[in-house]
């Protein structure tokens, strides 16, 4: 890491965006306070920043404010009013979308009598018969279908008690750290948008139209969409510390 | 400074801590086979996606024909449909990001352990949006799997999936998770004057380095 020094070395001057400068001078003087293997207690108003490893004594913003790390602007803690209970009834109606949309027909298509109609499980395994597709057909129906609800649930089972103002429930900390590992494997949206793009190439070749599912469907994006915006991670393992 | 952050719910505890107290997050200060892990699931979705673009991704049989397509060809036959904006989509999806992706996170890696020319802020913003737009590739298979169970009209016209759709989706998958292994704490590393021994690379010398670089920059 010497090449590292060396440039933050010559390059201090060349990247004085105030900002910058000012949270590592902030951070430097944080350092200087403290001394390793203090309590753990110091530590505990802390916050690190996952991106860039910045360390910054937490102030907690308003609702609605957020804190942004000042050296590489990753958004630290943004708390909200009622966020809590906003994500558990967006959540319930994840759950309910689901189950619904997964079940009822998708899309249908038609031409000269012949009809045909899918559901969202039927296209998520259509790769089912033959042999090694069907590994694809497992994993597409877990990003489609169940590591949302599994989401859904999980983020109900840590919020609960927490909007209730009661201990968390057993295994809550696990249950959220789950939750945010599979975040990026949920993938919801992106097979709306697949969906869209399906839709125009069948077009010419058969009359295609709509089951109840698709819109079923195109309520959960937004909704998945809502329900990570409005999440602070900050606030959610603060609340659970306790 | 002696502590270690946890990067799941961004907790400070002592160096010596192994685990998180609050979320159970395994703390690490820095992975040393980080960058190693990066390179392996980059070479193995570099490796996937050259069958996904070779083998059939779709087989549409009619009465009269069958047909197959790759990606890249699809995504064509549908522009001279006349499908230009969905042709676009297609060929963004999945010619355009997963290309990109293996340039920026190649170019992130080897940033780390050689002079970057771009600063911090900005390759920050590349993995983040690696990151984010990473995903967004399974549109294709997607589209195969929605395309596969819906058109089945008998002997009439009927879309099979093929074998490239596999290969795309494991290409997809291993890209992702290359880009989740790369630390973007090792970008800001190189901004820290006085790194502590246990988070410095093991190959670094202070002294050996120090002597070397600028030759290599000048080289550069």
């Amino acid at each position: 890491m010497a090449t590292g020094a060396a440039k933050g070395g010559q390059g201090t001057a060349a990247q004085g965006a105030p900002a910058t400068r000012a949270g590592k001078s902030r951070s430097a003087r944080r350092r200087a306070h403290m001394h390793p293997g203090t309590a753990e207690d110091p530590l505990a108003d802390l916050v690190a920043c996952p991106s860039c490893d910045a360390v910054f004594r937490a102030v907690e913003p308003a609702h609605g404010q957020r804190a942004v790390c000042t050296r590489c602007h990753h958004v630290l803690i943004a708390p909200r009013k009622d966020a809590g209970k906003q994500i558990i009834a967006i959540a319930l109606s994840v759950l309910v979308l689901i189950t619904a949309a997964a079940y009822f027909p998708f899309l249908s298509i038609s031409t000269t009598g012949l009809k045909n109609s899918t559901s969202i499980l039927e296209a998520a395994l259509a790769f089912t018969g033959d042999g090694i597709l069907a590994l694809l057909s497992l994993a597409l129906a877990a990003v489609i279908v169940f590591i949302p609800a599994l989401r859904a649930g999980l983020s109900i089972y840590v919020m609960l008690p927490l909007v209730r103002d009661r201990p968390p429930l057993p295994h809550a900390s696990r249950a959220f750290r789950l939750s945010e590992a599979l975040r990026p494997w949920s993938m919801a949206e992106i097979f709306a948008l697949g969906c869209a793009v399906a839709l125009v190439k069948v077009a010419g070749l058969a009359h295609v139209s709509f089951g109840p599912a698709f819109w079923l469907f195109s309520g959960l994006v937004i909704l998945v969409i809502l329900q990570d915006a409005l999440l602070c991670r900050y606030s959610v393992w603060k609340a659970l510390e306790r | 400074m002696g502590l270690v952050a946890c990067r799941r719910c961004a907790r400070v505890w002592p160096g010596s801590a192994r685990r998180c107290g609050r979320c159970g997050h395994g703390l690490r200060s820095r992975d040393v086979m980080a960058l190693q892990k990066v390179w392996a699931l980059w070479v193995v979705g570099l490796i996937c996606y050259i069958p996904a673009n070779i083998y059939t991704m779709l087989e549409t049989r009619t009465l009269v024909s069958s047909q197959t397509n790759t990606v890249i060809g699809g995504a064509l036959e549908l522009g001279h449909h006349g499908d230009w904006g969905v042709a676009m989509v297609i060929l963004v999806a999945s010619v355009g990001i997963p290309i990109s992706k293996f340039i920026v996170i190649a170019m992130l890696a080897y940033g780390i352990r050689n002079r970057s020319f771009l600063s911090p802020e900005r390759r920050q913003l590349m993995h983040e949006l690696v990151e984010y737009i990473g995903r967004w590739s399974m549109i294709d298979v997607f589209v195969v799997a929605i395309l596969s169970a819906l058109v089945h009209l008998g002997a009439l016209v009927s879309i099979q999936p093929g074998i490239a759709a596999l290969f795309f989706a494991m290409s997809v998958i291993f890209t992702m998770l290359s880009a989740m292994c790369f630390d973007s704490r090792l970008i800001w590393d190189s901004m820290v004057d006085d790194l502590p021994p246990e988070i410095r690379p093991k190959s670094a010398h202070p002294q050996a380095d120090r002597a070397n670089k600028p030759e290599e920059g000048a080289t550069a």
